[in-house]
């Protein structure tokens, strides 16, 4: 268990170096981000000054150092755009992703688990292809459109939801089913397949044989071992859902990471958008590094491998 | 007893002979159909593989023909003919069965136009995917050791990354191009194709048909490009078929977001993004091109599930 411990958390630790050297280089690609700063008509001098103040003047290994070495400490800088330090902003938009991101993977989950339950008891009847198309549909509907569709339907013609700001939970309704929707389809499938492979089993065939109702064996005994996957996803979807919910969070006008992260990209605010790259980098490395320990400690035979 | 069988086939006439041989025709010589055979069939009565190819083969003849099959040229204006209702709503032309823009551009012709960009990006980033994910996966999956560490290392780091922030960010950096916008795709969807066939490859590497084809002292190239290729080729047209799909509504978002190819460029994001402002009391301008984006992701997926059930129907569940 020690060596299994040491081995993911030295891989832990350089994808996480590698990733902040990603962030950090991602906006500086552009070539002269002084130059872009100081606005298509300044002067040499300008430039020069605009680069003098922000550190670009320096050796790009410097800057990266030093962006670094503040970012161990806690100290991610301050915004181009607003002066306010960057961790303030970061930390007034976790709220709201957290919140859709756990709202909308509980009502994905709610969906898919009975679902995929019910098309894999009733695999191969109209039930199950009914189950189908909604995973077919999920996968294939445009993200941003079906939100707009959402405001247009519940927003404008039957005006019961608000479309636009994140003042009440109310405001959440509609942000929340269109995440959901795209997170259904996987979890769905995964939890029918993990059905139909556990029914065929041998303690399911005993369970049964000894008479006990379907209900419990449904529920009691084959859900059990077939979700396990479907948790371990859930998990690995949060740290996805907390950079992936860009658009939806631009159409509802949530004021979240995603949106944080597109502000930063127009404006080239580079302290904020490196720093939120950085920071969901490493939530999802934390999730992973998590859900890898809990599936060894588990089953022996991950760490033993 | 092979001299009297001989001499029993000298014994008999002619004709009981032919007989004798159709007979065994009749029950032996049945030819087993070829791989090839029983994929065409099972493809001939897959009726989602059939519906997913025939739409595909629509929208991508109407991409290739484009200026020949749209009755307008899509860029051009006319702002005495703008936002007219599409057929079914109120003061409605034939002339604009689909109504115009903004603009007075005609929409059914910039729909058509719009299947372009959709249908390159939708082949070319999934299909040079697929060559980078296959490689890395393939070398990871085949040498184990310290390459596989590496190429564990790459996975875990792409994966680690917010995709979607680094994609905007990439293409807001170089420009939305069509060329940009494939290479930031490709970028983003490697990932699958190395993690499924890494794990597919130590699968093959491990069974007898590998080590006889090593013992036999095969070149490590012949055994990747020979051996094993042809085995994870199913797995591989499963995911460019998903990612296909993807890439088509990656774009679609990017345009929609104002960082991919830019207008005046006919593309489905961008038709949503431009009749986004008008969308509370001209709603079509929004819905057809999101129909015209979920049928065609509909049918791709449609494809790749009848593609899995052709290839491999064991793996169906």
């Amino acid at each position: 268990m020690i060596s299994f411990l040491v081995n993911r958390l030295f891989i832990a630790i350089m994808v996480t170096v590698t990733v902040s050297v990603i962030a950090f280089s991602l906006l500086r690609l552009s070539g002269d981000l002084a130059a872009e700063l100081a606005g298509d008509d300044a002067t040499e001098a300008e430039i020069a000054a605009v680069a003098k103040a922000y550190g670009l003047d320096r050796p790009l290994y410097v800057q990266y150092l030093d962006w670094a070495g503040h970012a161990v400490s806690g100290d991610l800088g301050q915004s181009i755009f607003s002066n306010e330090p960057v961790w303030e902003i970061l930390t007034g938009a976790v709220p709201t992703t957290a919140k859709l991101a756990v709202l909308a993977l509980s009502l994905g989950v709610g969906l898919a688990i009975p679902l995929g339950i019910v098309a894999a008891v009733f695999q191969n009847t109209w039930i199950d292809r009914c189950a189908l198309i909604v995973a077919v549909g999920g996968q294939a509907v445009p993200n941003f459109w079906f939100g707009l569709m959402m405001i247009l339907l519940f927003g404008v013609i039957l005006r019961w939801t608000p479309i636009s700001g994140q003042e009440t939970m109310a405001h959440f309704i509609l942000p929340t089913i269109t995440v959901a929707l795209t997170t259904i389809p996987q979890k769905m499938r995964i939890t029918r397949a993990g059905m139909i492979e556990v029914l065929q089993s041998d303690y399911i065939r005993t369970a049964k044989a000894k008479g006990l109702p379907t209900r419990s064996v449904i529920f009691k005994h084959a859900l059990r071992n077939a979700i396990l996957p479907v948790v371990s996803l859930t998990m690995v979807n949060f740290g996805f859902l907390l950079g992936g919910t860009v658009v939806v969070e631009t159409i509802f006008a949530l004021n979240g990471l995603g949106f944080e992260a597109f502000q930063a990209i127009i404006r080239q605010d580079f302290p904020v958008l490196q720093s939120v790259v950085l920071f969901i980098s490493v939530i999802y490395i934390l999730l992973t590094l998590v859900a890898d320990l809990i599936n060894a400690r588990l089953d022996p035979r991950i760490r033993l491998s | 007893m092979a001299p009297n069988d001989t001499a029993a086939a000298t014994a008999m006439t002619a004709g009981a002979a032919r007989r004798a041989k159709n007979h065994r025709a009749d029950l032996f010589d049945v030819r087993t159909p070829t791989p090839y055979e029983i994929m065409r069939q099972r493809a001939k009565h897959h009726s989602g593989f059939l519906i997913g190819m025939s739409i595909i083969l629509v929208v991508g003849i109407c991409a290739i023909f484009a200026p020949w099959i749209a009755p307008y040229n899509p860029f051009d204006q006319d702002i005495s003919r703008r936002l007219i209702n599409p057929i079914w709503g109120p003061n409605s032309t034939w002339d604009n069965p689909l109504g115009t823009d903004a603009f007075g551009r005609d929409y059914l012709s910039r729909l058509i136009w719009g299947a372009r960009v959709s249908m390159v990006i939708g082949i070319v980033a999934p299909a040079a995917a697929a060559v980078i994910g296959t490689t890395i996966g393939m070398t990871g999956g085949y040498f184990g050791g310290r390459a596989d560490a590496f190429v564990m290392y790459l996975i875990n780091t792409k994966l680690a990354l917010p995709g979607l922030v680094v994609t905007l960010s990439l293409v807001a950096v170089f420009g939305g191009s069509m060329f940009v916008l494939i290479c930031v795709l490709t970028f983003l969807f490697w990932d699958r194709y190395a993690i499924v066939l890494r794990t597919v490859t130590q699968q093959i590497r491990s069974q007898d048909f590998i080590t006889a084809a090593e013992a036999i002292g095969c070149s490590r190239t012949r055994i990747i490009l020979g051996e094993i290729l042809p085995n994870v080729l199913n797995q591989m047209i499963v995911i460019l078929t998903l990612e296909m799909a993807l890439a088509i509504l990656i774009e679609a978002t990017l345009s929609f977001l104002g960082l991919g190819i830019q207008p005046p460029t006919p593309t489905w994001g961008n038709l949503i993004a431009e009749g986004r402002n008008f969308m509370f009391f001209k709603p079509y301008l929004v819905t057809i091109p999101g129909l015209a984006l979920l049928v065609l992701a509909i049918a791709i997926n449609m494809m790749g599930d009848g593609v899995r059930d052709i290839t491999a129907p064991e793996g169906r569940n």
